[in-house]
């Protein structure tokens, strides 16, 4: 009997979640003894043709990183729902938009304007990127860019969740080693819709800083704070840390290191809004009684939404600015 | 806009005096426009910016929040919770495009209705002005895959 | 559990033409019946007066026939009629709280006029509480035990009202009193009116009686520092103050008393026109029958913090008592105490009329407080009832009243203190009968609703008691032009009657200083779990429904200390309240709102966010388990912590997130777009 196939793939995100994989080290060489690995353009070249060509569902699972920006990733998203029994939004870009999914905040005009235009960039002529370049060799073409970014799950039916920016090597082999026992009969899968290679609470669980009441009363950026202690709560220590609102399973690898949480594991089960969550409860114990005294304290955050939404903008409850929203059909 | 424009404004209130602020309205027969429609909380601070997120994805126009005067709170100064959350959630709906009179923290105590009834009529001729927000649907695939999806290395040829 | 396997009656109630006659009812009934049928709702109807017998009686029919699972009223407010809808619920046998009230009634059809656009309103309203209702959950009361001794604190009149009903009726009662002795400001007076009757007549024998009734244990000179607990079960912690004697051997003699050499003001009972000894009782009938040593000003210890140590200490060598009742050495002691309910009556404090420079007091010495004024009237007080110039001889042959000092003054108090017309009237009277001075009131409205107070108005009008009505400027000891004579005070006036400025002479004036409420009433409230209105007395549940509960389960007020108020009414809320407490004692156990936070262990992180933002201290932090734990019966209900918790582990019963949600989902029905397909 041949092997079940295996399938990976990178939509929009920086290839961190490819790089996570391969840092499962010998996990690889188990999932390519139990899988056909059939298509994972970052370790073999495989053709879209070629996938295009393979029978419906005939891909067991699908790892799928990167959100959905271009009409490329769009298709294919759909390609490969089509093709897989199992579709995996693998990392927190298929999930929630993660980093890509801050671009939300600004029209596709403004990030252009940005990126070609900025004050980093030297383009006198204000070159813009074209989708169709007449060349005299032939037409060249680039995927266009869609008005905002979407996370797989809106684009396409997603089976499993594997949170994480990028998922920890530890957590992605425990999902490998699930997906392996499945395929010899010595496991169950979970049911539709599970999130997995991640844990139940949020991670000030798994962080060992000791803890107390919270009273905000400055809120800081890691370099402009004398010292850090090394043992007891950051947010404490007046330094914003998503580690409250953000699922656990990474065994608090930044706070360990005396870096706040940045919240690249989403929200916590059953959340339907991470960043509001993270606003809430900041809001809630700043130490102030008075609007002004309040907005001194707020002040420390220059970029709420970036901040709050860092990993989760593209998948919360308003997704994207609206002058961005505005653009989509 | 046109004139005809109605916004639909939800308004989340606490048991002890926003919403006896209301009742109070009603009591003395003080008049304000209809398009506000109540949540009763115990508390202002039982409001979760989620709420206010998810009125405004679900395609409401505006929100109110209203509470004790501070000082005044029921359960002592729960209030200023409210508070500090509407002002973190005002920075952070700027972010998103959506004007700060959208979402209005008013003061009401259980004598107030008067005071409740002009914070509406105020609002909501404030969110008039706006027009509607109009915050587009959540998109939600398809449970069943299209059979059509275009071949990309046909479109690209 | 989904909305399809719930069956949900919807009752319109036409509340006669009050909803009926704004809003489209039957528009509202066929709403619910079709549009709404999808989630849920199987019957929807509409009746007359849905809170009449025959109105909650179809709904005790539905939930048997019909089989409904779910109710929603749309009717008045649920402050008016949740119980009662409640109630026909559960006589049906289906859990009370899986019903909802809809407000189509002060929030629709009272507050707005057009038909269509108050019966749309109705509509989503009706849709959002069905949304809210499938969401709901079956709860039950949360019932709590009384401890049947109860907390009074303040000896004033209302407490100590409260304490002998309680007491009278069999239960422990604990009497603090901040005081050296009990009886409050009523102690200071000299007449009350509008009987003349004496008030040390009518005061002390109360005194007395809560002084040595079995059941009341009297802690004076003492101060409640902190309440924990709920409704039922409270714990206090009450800090006694040293007063230097041994109230176990003392018997009260006075001959520390008569031996003390040090003469001091006093400032507090004799409102600063007497002298008190540095051992001294505050007044004669004073109870507990115990002098108090004030460490600021007796000789002894004032050396003690010297290096002379050569203190006088002839309190305790004249003492006859074996062993000695003068203690030096005493020191603070705290004691913790079991309570079941807390009754608050704290009392007042005197507006201090130095704010209003104009009126001289306390720059000008023949310009007099109401409070002294009543010192110096009484028969007990420091002129033995002699009404006089600050000479302490000159009777004064003209005397001129103030009236709403610092009170209905914006500048100063808004409200009105409520007693200083009736109380300016009596000392107008006891000022012309004991001296024959001319007596001038100067009022911006004389206020005398109760009864038999008009009356009193009148005689006192009778006596040739001058009223002039109009806010006095400015009263000022200069004379100006001719026919002025220096040593005379003169009060300014619009008199708004005659439509004149006036400048009228006098040798003394009284300011009738309103009520203010104690400086620390915020601290205190906060101490009890109670809140202050923004002029400072404490907040009762419901201004008139309930002037006596307070929002803190289990905390009653009575007096002052929920806003000024004259004798009767004092000892009638100081009687209410204690007959509230009796309430609850009789029904040995007491069932609460179900409306509670409760954290999920799996899901709580530990990261303690929680723990600082609950007012009653029910949040608490398990170190070995390294989650936060709610104390069910500490928690109010409030839902703060639900809205906090950053990682969604505290679930609200009665409120919880899917109730909401839903609600807000329901209620944007028309104008909320499903999910956009894609």
């Amino acid at each position: 009997m041949s092997k079940p196939k295996f399938a990976m793939y990178w939509a929009s995100a920086c290839g961190g979640c490819e790089i996570a994989v391969l840092n499962t080290d010998e996990k690889v060489l188990e999932l390519d003894a139990n899988f056909d690995v059939a298509f994972w353009p970052a370790a073999m070249d495989v053709k879209y043709q070629e996938v295009e060509a393979m029978e419906d569902a005939s891909l067991l699972v699908t790892l799928f990183n990167g959100a959905i920006r271009t009409d490329e990733n769009e298709h294919m998203a759909h390609l490969l729902r089509r093709k897989s029994k199992i579709l995996v939004a693998f990392g927190s870009c298929a999930n929630e938009g993660c980093i890509p999914g801050l671009a939300n905040l600004s029209t596709r005009e403004d990030l252009f304007e940005r990126a070609y235009s900025g004050p980093s960039t030297e383009n006198p002529e204000h070159l813009r990127p074209q989708t169709i370049w007449r060349a005299p060799e032939g037409v060249l073409t680039l995927t266009p860019l869609q008005p905002v970014v979407r996370t797989l799950d809106q684009v396409v039916e997603v089976d499993y969740h594997v949170p994480g920016c990028p998922p920890e090597s530890r957590q992605i082999a425990v999902v490998l080693d699930l997906l392996i026992a499945v395929v010899n009969g010595a496991a169950e899968l979970p049911p539709k819709g599970a999130v997995l290679g991640a844990g139940e609470s949020t991670v000030c669980d798994e962080c060992p800083r000791s803890r107390d009441v919270k009273r905000l009363t400055k809120l800081s950026r890691i370099q402009e704070l004398p010292s850090l202690d090394t043992t007891t709560c950051l947010l404490e220590q007046g330094l914003m840390c998503s580690g409250p609102a953000t699922r656990s399973g990474c065994d608090s690898r930044c706070p360990n290191v005396g870096a706040p949480c940045i919240g690249c594991y989403g929200a916590a089960p059953g959340v339907l809004d991470q960043g509001a969550r993270l606003m809430t409860a900041i809001a809630s114990v700043v130490d102030e009684k008075e609007p002004e005294a309040i907005d001194r304290v707020l002040d420390g955050l220059p970029d709420p939404a970036g901040t709050f939404y860092r990993f989760s903008l593209a998948h919360s409850l308003l997704r994207a600015n609206r002058a961005a929203l505005a653009e989509t059909p | 806009m046109s004139d005809s424009f109605e916004p639909v404004i939800i308004g989340f209130t606490c048991n002890w005096c926003s919403y006896r602020a209301a009742d109070h309205a009603g009591m003395t027969r003080t008049q304000y426009p209809p398009n506000a429609r109540l949540i009763r909380l115990m508390c202002s601070g039982r409001l979760d910016p989620t709420f206010v997120l998810k009125a405004l994805a679900d395609g409401a126009d505006g929100v109110l929040i209203a509470g004790c005067h501070p000082g005044e709170c029921h359960y002592l100064e729960q209030n200023y919770k409210a508070l500090r959350r509407h002002r973190l959630l005002q920075r952070t709906l700027a972010q998103f495009g959506i004007e700060p009179e959208r979402v209005r923290l008013a003061w009401a105590s259980a004598a107030e209705g008067v005071k409740f009834a002009a914070e509406i009529s105020e609002m909501v001729e404030e969110v008039r002005k706006l027009g509607p927000l109009n915050w587009p649907a959540r998109p939600r695939p398809l449970a069943t895959v299209p059979a059509d999806i275009p071949v990309l290395s046909e479109v690209a040829a | 559990m989904t909305s399809q396997q719930e069956r949900v009656g919807v009752y319109v109630c036409h509340c006669g033409s009050n909803i009926a006659g704004v809003v489209d009812v039957e528009s509202v009934v066929k709403f619910a019946a079709e549009e709404l049928k999808d989630r849920g709702v199987v019957l929807a109807r509409d009746y007359t007066f849905m809170c009449s017998v025959a109105g909650q009686e179809l709904i005790e029919q539905d939930i048997r026939e019909q089989g409904l699972t779910r109710v929603v009223v749309a009717a008045c407010s649920p402050h008016l009629h949740e119980k009662t809808f409640r109630g026909a619920c559960e006589r049906a046998g289906l859990n009370p709280y899986l019903a909802e009230m809809a407000s189509i009634r002060e929030h629709v059809a009272w507050v707005h006029s057009g038909h269509a656009a108050a019966t749309a309103k109705a509509k989503s309203i009706v849709s959002g509480t069905v949304e809210r209702v499938l969401k709901n959950e079956a709860l039950d009361a949360i019932k709590v035990p009384i401890d049947a001794a109860t907390l009074v604190v303040g000896g004033g009149i209302a407490g100590l009202q409260a304490a002998l009903e309680v007491a009278e009726a069999g239960y422990e009662v604990y009497l603090i009193e901040r005081e050296a002795s009990l009886g409050g400001h009523m102690a200071q007076f000299d007449k009350t009116f509008p009987t003349l009757d004496c008030a040390a007549c009518i005061l002390t024998p109360k005194m007395a009686s809560a002084g040595s009734h079995p059941k009341i244990h009297l802690f004076t000179w003492s101060e409640v520092e902190k309440v924990e607990g709920f409704v039922g079960n409270y714990t206090v912690s009450v800090k006694k103050k040293p007063r230097y004697i041994d109230e176990d051997v003392c018997t009260g003699c006075g001959i520390c008393v008569e031996k003390c050499p040090v003469l001091v003001v006093d400032d507090n009972f004799e409102a600063g026109i007497g002298y008190r000894k540095a051992i001294y009782w505050p007044f004669a009938q004073a109870v507990p029958n115990l002098p108090v040593l004030d460490p600021d000003t007796c000789t002894y210890f004032i050396g003690a913090k010297t290096k002379d140590k050569g203190g006088c200490k002839a309190c305790e060598i004249f003492c006859p008592t074996v062993p000695n009742s003068i203690l030096f050495g005493q020191k603070e002691e705290r004691v913790t105490l079991k309570v079941g309910n807390i009754i608050l009556a704290t009392g007042w404090e005197l507006f201090n009329a130095r704010r209003i420079p104009q009126y001289g007091y306390g720059r000008l010495a023949n310009v007099f407080s109401n409070l002294e004024l009543e010192r110096m009237c009484n028969a007990a007080g420091p002129t033995g009832g002699k009404i006089v110039l600050r000479d302490g001889q000159t009777a004064p042959k003209a005397v001129g009243i103030v009236h709403c000092v610092g009170s209905r003054d914006r500048n100063y108090n808004p409200y009105c203190s409520a007693i200083c017309c009736m109380q300016s009237l009596k000392l107008a009277h006891l000022v012309k009968e004991r001296s024959g001075a001319e007596v001038y009131n100067f009022y911006i409205d004389i206020r005398t609703p109760g009864k038999d107070y008009d009356e009193f108005y009148q005689r006192v009008i009778d006596e040739g008691v001058h009223f002039v009505r109009g806010k006095v400027a400015d009263v000022s000891d200069v004379p100006l032009g001719p026919g002025e004579e220096s040593g005379k005070l003169y009060i300014q006036v619009e008199d708004t009657l005659a439509g004149l400025q006036r400048r009228i002479p006098v040798d003394m004036v009284v300011l009738a200083s309103g009520l203010e409420p104690r400086h620390d009433s915020a601290e205190v409230g906060k101490t009890f779990g109670i809140s202050c209105s923004t002029n400072g007395w404490f907040i009762e549940k419901h201004a008139k429904l309930d002037p006596i509960a307070t929002m803190t389960d289990g905390v009653f007020v009575a007096g002052c200390a929920q806003g000024p108020k004259d004798i009767p009414a004092s000892v009638a809320q100081g009687a209410a309240a204690a007959a509230r407490v009796l309430s609850y004692i009789r029904q040995g156990e007491l069932a609460l709102e179900p409306v509670r936070a409760s954290v999920v262990e799996e899901q709580c992180s530990g990261c303690r966010l929680c723990n600082g933002l609950c007012p009653y201290n029910a949040i608490s932090f398990v170190e070995e388990r390294r989650v936060s734990e709610i104390n069910a019966a500490l928690c109010q209900g409030c839902g703060t912590c639900v809205a906090a918790c950053p990682a969604g582990a505290i679930q609200g019963s009665g409120y919880s997130n899917e109730q909401l949600f839903a609600q807000i989902e329901g209620l944007l029905r028309e104008v909320r777009h499903e999910t956009e397909v894609v």
